[in-house]
């Protein structure tokens, strides 16, 4: 019985640090939401587009006991690299996260391009974000990214998400089949000495624009996870105290 | 994300400016009569009615002009987007309102950076120094310009 208060006891103050560490990280995270807004006014986000090279970008905690949330992450990315597998056509993984780590290196180890762990252990600034997107982006080919993240809707909702970032070519292509992005080619295009070098450096910067965004917000929900999973560990480690306490009373 | 407004068929009469930060949305659908942006190839204005435009920033004043109002902000760099129906998103790595730089700092940083780039070896370091150097002299023209 003694044990079990204990637990309670830990849970409960686990849930006081997650509820003080969301409220730091959530005014970070719904200010950077401005961030990647512009570019999908521009580029659009078209997660149906057919391209060659996929490249699956799951973001997921370090730590555990934060509810299902990583299982959701990498449940998604496994879908998303069995929707985009087929002839000539692959999928690539950057993990961000030691719990996706653990549950994707056991069936898709030979998938895997980048691991990337202990994210937080500074606090997340750009700085931080965009020189992890400058790796990614320097040591893996791609044509379309994925970033797979759980947006933080509130205390109790995390969604799974994934923003698209395509590559300048693939923007090309989809700009001259027209469709969303068909009047990308009435923009001129200030500076530089190509428009192509202007595109790259734009998809460059959407990619860690979107990135930071998704870091923060899967840092929001985790914590926001950790404090409802940590919540209802309080509230069984209670209910069992109360049935052994009963139990105990009752025996002679 | 809101959806953005459909291109009207007259020339609006204000610019609705979006300026946003990594940490920040600095303006959020403001509604101003001008903006002058550091594109690359030189200061840029932008009035309602501009040709669609993306324009890659190098270091140097953004100044957003509402009536007799001017506001200045000193940015790192970035991209401006400018759409056809007249709404403007900055996006900057990093901005301040001019008036927080500290010249006898800016001045400092561009001579660490003048003797740097003159001592370096190679061309990464070279890179660096110079990019130091660019900054630090549009902060500086940024303050006595």
């Amino acid at each position: 019985m003694k044990s079990v208060k204990n637990i309670q006891k830990i849970t409960k103050a686990m849930k006081m640090v997650a509820a003080s560490k969301l409220r730091a990280i959530q005014t970070k995270a719904e200010n950077s939401r401005g961030l990647w807004q512009p570019f999908t006014a521009l580029l659009g986000d078209l997660p149906s587009a057919d391209v060659k090279k996929n490249v699956v970008v799951t973001i997921s905690s370090d730590k555990g006991l934060c509810g299902g949330i990583n299982s959701t992450s990498v449940k998604i990315s496994k879908g998303l690299h069995k929707l985009n597998s087929g002839p000539e056509k692959e999928t690539k993984y950057v993990i961000l996260g030691e719990k996706a780590k653990a549950q994707l290196v056991r069936d898709s180890k030979k998938d895997i391009e980048l691991i990337i762990t202990e994210l937080q252990k500074n606090p997340l600034n750009y700085t931080q974000v965009s020189v992890l997107a400058d790796e990614i982006l320097k040591n893996v080919e791609y044509d379309a990214l994925r970033i797979v993240f759980n947006k933080f809707h509130s205390v109790v909702s995390f969604v799974p998400t994934v923003s698209t970032v395509l590559s300048p070519e693939i923007v090309e292509r989809e700009a001259e089949s027209g469709g969303k992005l068909g009047d990308l080619d009435s923009y001129e295009v200030e500076g530089g000495e190509t428009k192509g070098e202007i595109l790259q450096n734009l998809a460059e910067f959407q990619f860690s624009c979107v990135m930071f965004n998704a870091v923060l917000e899967n840092a929001c929900s985790e914590q926001g996870a950790r404090m409802s999973a940590m919540d209802s560990s309080s509230r069984n480690a209670g209910d069992m105290l109360d049935r052994l306490t009963l139990t105990y009373n009752r025996s002679p | 994300m809101t959806p953005r407004p459909a291109t009207p068929s007259a020339i609006p009469s204000k610019l609705t400016v979006n300026f946003v930060l990594p940490y920040a949305s600095e303006l959020s659908a403001k509604e101003v009569d001008m903006v002058i942006v550091p594109a690359t190839t030189g200061q840029m204005g932008v009035l309602p009615g501009h040709v669609p435009t993306i324009a890659e920033l190098k270091p140097g004043i953004l100044s957003v002009h509402e009536g007799n109002d001017v506001t200045k902000y000193f940015l790192s760099s970035g991209f401006a987007l400018i759409h056809a129906n007249s709404v403007a998103d900055i996006i900057a790595v990093e901005a301040v309102p001019v008036d927080r730089l500290d010249p006898a700092l800016v001045q400092k940083g561009l001579a660490d950076f003048t003797q740097k780039l003159g001592s370096a070896t190679t061309d990464l370091e070279k890179a660096e120094a110079q990019i130091g150097v660019d900054v630090h002299s549009a902060m500086n023209s940024a303050i006595t310009g």
